[in-house]
């Protein structure tokens, strides 16, 4: 080093460099201080809670601890044979305690998900077990009904021992552990999941493409039209976006309704037979309608604040060096509007596959989607674990998209209304 | 949108077709929210227009589903009113306070993390409702908060405050901060500085932020549907209640009202967007 830096001092004799750093470091905690709050709050009451969703949908410790001398029985039992009179007596014991502090049902209910006729030979076990003598409870169980005496069945509790399973993510994708600790498929017949998941995609798909094909021209017409009467068409745009998600689905309930004023229409003009009038509510058609008119100012307002930004000028230069106007769209507007493309399909997409309310008023059952599952679990069978996997599949999905979406597009060049 | 008179035919006919499929989309846009304003004064209780109303007979129209809203016995409405005002009302002031304070340390250029702190606040608006529902349901559960107005209005402060620290950040995007610095440089504290200075400039991004969250509040009901006891109603649940069970046309009657609030918030929202863009200098 031979060129000697001479060093700036500040007025009090700090080093300049010393100092400026002290400042930007007291900004950079002032900053911090202002986001705090928020930050802190939104992390207590929502970001966390997200990280409780993940440890509910894995955990099973809920039968772990119902059944502990049980398992720890089982330890040494292979499952291959009938469990030794060791397993019985502590699984009669614990049952015995579940019994005494009314916990036997949740056993149940529990034990009925991994394999179904639990239920009935718990409650017969606990009729019985009242009277049971002391000693050789093997051959007490075994005779209270034909399945206890059954090994699948003790297989099955003890493929419960584990306080985490998979069997839930399993289970949203129609599959589950067997016998042998493979993953396998359900049954053809009852793989429902899978027609939700399939379905939800399919309606998100469309349901955007829809969007896409009636935004656009009506964006292009409001960003060229003339300032006084764009801003009259913007209000048939804005007034969807601002009434109540619950009023707009009440009046496509009332129009598609067959007394209603669509079927009335298509009476009128000739279109179906009075006595025939088409179902439009309660099944797909419904919840693409329905959606699509909710979900297009999404579409409109991202396309309509990019194309605004587009020069006509450009337009006509295309022209001018011998574009027809087809081809000068194609080569010179759509390219530009990519990214009010992108951030429009995006919103849409990502609002569609997880839209709730709507499906469940005018989807019916061949309507509803992977949402309306999550809710059912939530609140008819209380398998809040079960919701919860449900839940994080599809917000998975979700951050899966996004990450897509910045890989080819780059989420910067998304433009909000 | 007069086209040029070189316009070749076929390219005439096209812009009219054009044209035409735009009326037809605005037309769905708009003409759903219609179809309620005349079946809310239905004199019958169906939800389809009766023969009275093809005609026009003033006998077919009437107020008695407004009445019912009102004066109905055993109503729910005005409880609900009641709830979904005061749930909006300390919503919205929540969110505007918190968003507001994190917007302003947000677009400091000093910001550490921005990227990854932007990404947390705005996620109650990326995750979908109903993943958002489960989760603030196992918190409030878990806090005691469940089928509380505390529980429902922290519920909506989360769902709302993204819109606040977008809508406020955009606004402090065009902020002059020499002035700012001008003030302080005239002696002022940094406080006095935010409520004489900032606060009127940004103010109309904070209004219009404050608005989208109270019609998030207002509006929401995915969440409020794990949240709320028989106690907590607001008006979404009531309809929701009503759109599934029994279909009367006071349901009808409440979305009209609906409409005109939202047209209402509507008109302010777009006046504010006009000032605060006249106010930053943007001219369209």
């Amino acid at each position: 080093m031979s060129r000697e830096t001479k060093q700036i001092l500040t007025t009090d004799g700090v080093p300049l460099e010393v100092s400026l750093k002290k400042a930007e470091r007291k900004n950079k905690i002032k900053a911090f201080l202002l986001v705090a709050p928020l930050l802190l709050f939104l992390l207590i009451t929502y970001i966390f809670p997200i990280g409780d969703m993940l440890m509910r949908s894995v955990d099973d410790k809920m039968v772990t601890e119902m059944l502990p001398k049980t398992f720890k029985s089982m330890e040494k039992w292979d499952g291959n044979e009938m469990p030794p009179e060791e397993v019985f007596e502590s699984f009669y014991l614990d049952f015995q305690m579940l019994v005494e502090e009314k916990r036997d049902g949740r056993l149940s209910t529990q034990l009925n998900y991994t394999k179904n006729g639990f239920k009935s030979i718990l409650k017969k076990l606990r009729r019985k077990a009242k009277n049971f003598e002391e000693g050789n409870y093997k051959e007490q169980i075994m005779a209270v009904h034909k399945r206890w005496a059954d090994v699948e069945y003790w297989r099955a509790i003890k493929r419960r021992a584990p306080a985490y399973t998979s069997s839930k993510y399993l289970k949203g994708m129609d599959m589950y552990k067997n016998e042998e600790g493979k993953i396998v498929n359900v049954e053809e017949d009852r793989r429902i999941h899978r027609i939700l998941w399939l379905r939800t995609l399919e309606i998100a798909f469309f349901v955007t493409l829809l969007c896409f094909l009636m935004a656009y021209p009506i964006a292009h017409l409001l960003a060229t039209l003339p300032m006084k009467y764009s801003n009259l068409l913007m209000i048939c745009v804005l007034l969807p976006f601002w009434t109540s998600l619950l009023v707009r689905t009440a009046s496509w309930m009332i129009l598609l309704q067959q007394q209603g004023v669509v079927n009335d229409f298509f009476v009128m003009i000739g279109l179906v037979a009075d006595d025939n009038r088409p179902e439009m509510m309660y099944n797909k058609t419904g919840t693409y309608v329905a959606m699509t008119q909710i979900l297009l100012p999404f579409m409109v307002l991202p396309l309509y604040s990019v194309m605004k930004t587009i020069s006509p000028s450009l337009m006509r230069a295309g022209k001018s060096l011998g574009g027809t106007p087809f081809v000068t769209f194609w080569k010179v507007y759509f390219p530009l509007t990519i990214p009010g493309i992108g951030a429009g399909c995006l919103l849409v997409f990502i609002l569609a596959i997880g839209y709730y309310i709507t499906p469940a008023l005018v989807g019916g059952a061949s309507g509803t989607l992977i949402s309306n599952q999550i809710a059912f679990h939530m609140k008819s069978t209380l398998d809040w674990s079960f919701a919860s996997a449900m839940g994080l599949m599809l917000l998975a999905g979700v951050l899966a998209i996004y990450w897509i979406y910045n890989k080819l597009v780059g989420i910067d060049n998304i433009k909000l209304g | 949108m007069a086209l040029p008179k070189y316009t070749e035919p076929h390219y005439r006919i096209w812009h009219y077709v054009y044209i035409f499929i735009c009326a037809c989309v605005f037309f769905f846009l708009i003409a759903p929210l219609f179809v309620i304003f005349p079946l809310s004064f239905n004199a019958e209780e169906f939800l389809s227009f009766s023969e009275g109303m093809k005609n026009l007979d003033p006998d077919a129209f009437s107020l008695r589903w407004y009445k019912d809203m009102i004066y109905g016995t055993k109503n729910p409405w005005g409880l609900a009113a009641k709830n979904s005002f005061i749930i909006a009302i300390f919503a919205t002031l929540g969110s505007v306070l918190l968003g507001t304070v994190a917007a302003l340390g947000l677009s400091s250029r000093h910001m550490p993390y921005k990227g990854l702190v932007m990404a947390t606040l705005i996620s109650p608006m990326i995750v979908p409702l109903i993943i958002s529902g489960v989760a603030i349901f196992f918190f409030m559960a878990k806090a005691g908060l469940a089928a509380t107005h505390t529980g429902i209005v922290l519920a909506h402060i989360i769902l709302g405050t993204p819109f606040v620290v977008i809508t406020v950040t955009a606004t402090l995007s065009g902020f002059d901060h020499s002035v700012t610095r001008a003030a302080s440089s005239l002696g002022s504290d940094p406080v006095n500085t935010f409520m004489k200075i900032t606060l009127p400039l940004i103010l109309p991004g904070v209004i219009s932020g404050g608005l989208f969250a109270f019609v998030t509040s207002f509006d929401e009901v995915v969440v409020v549907l794990f949240l709320a006891g028989l106690e907590n109603t607001t008006i979404p649940i009531q309809m929701w209640t009503g759109l599934r069970e029994q279909l009367s046309p006071t349901i009808l009657a409440v979305a009209t009202c609906l409409i005109i609030l939202s047209t209402l918030i509507l008109v302010t929202a777009e006046l504010l967007r006009r000032r605060s863009e006249r106010l930053r200098g943007i001219n369209r």
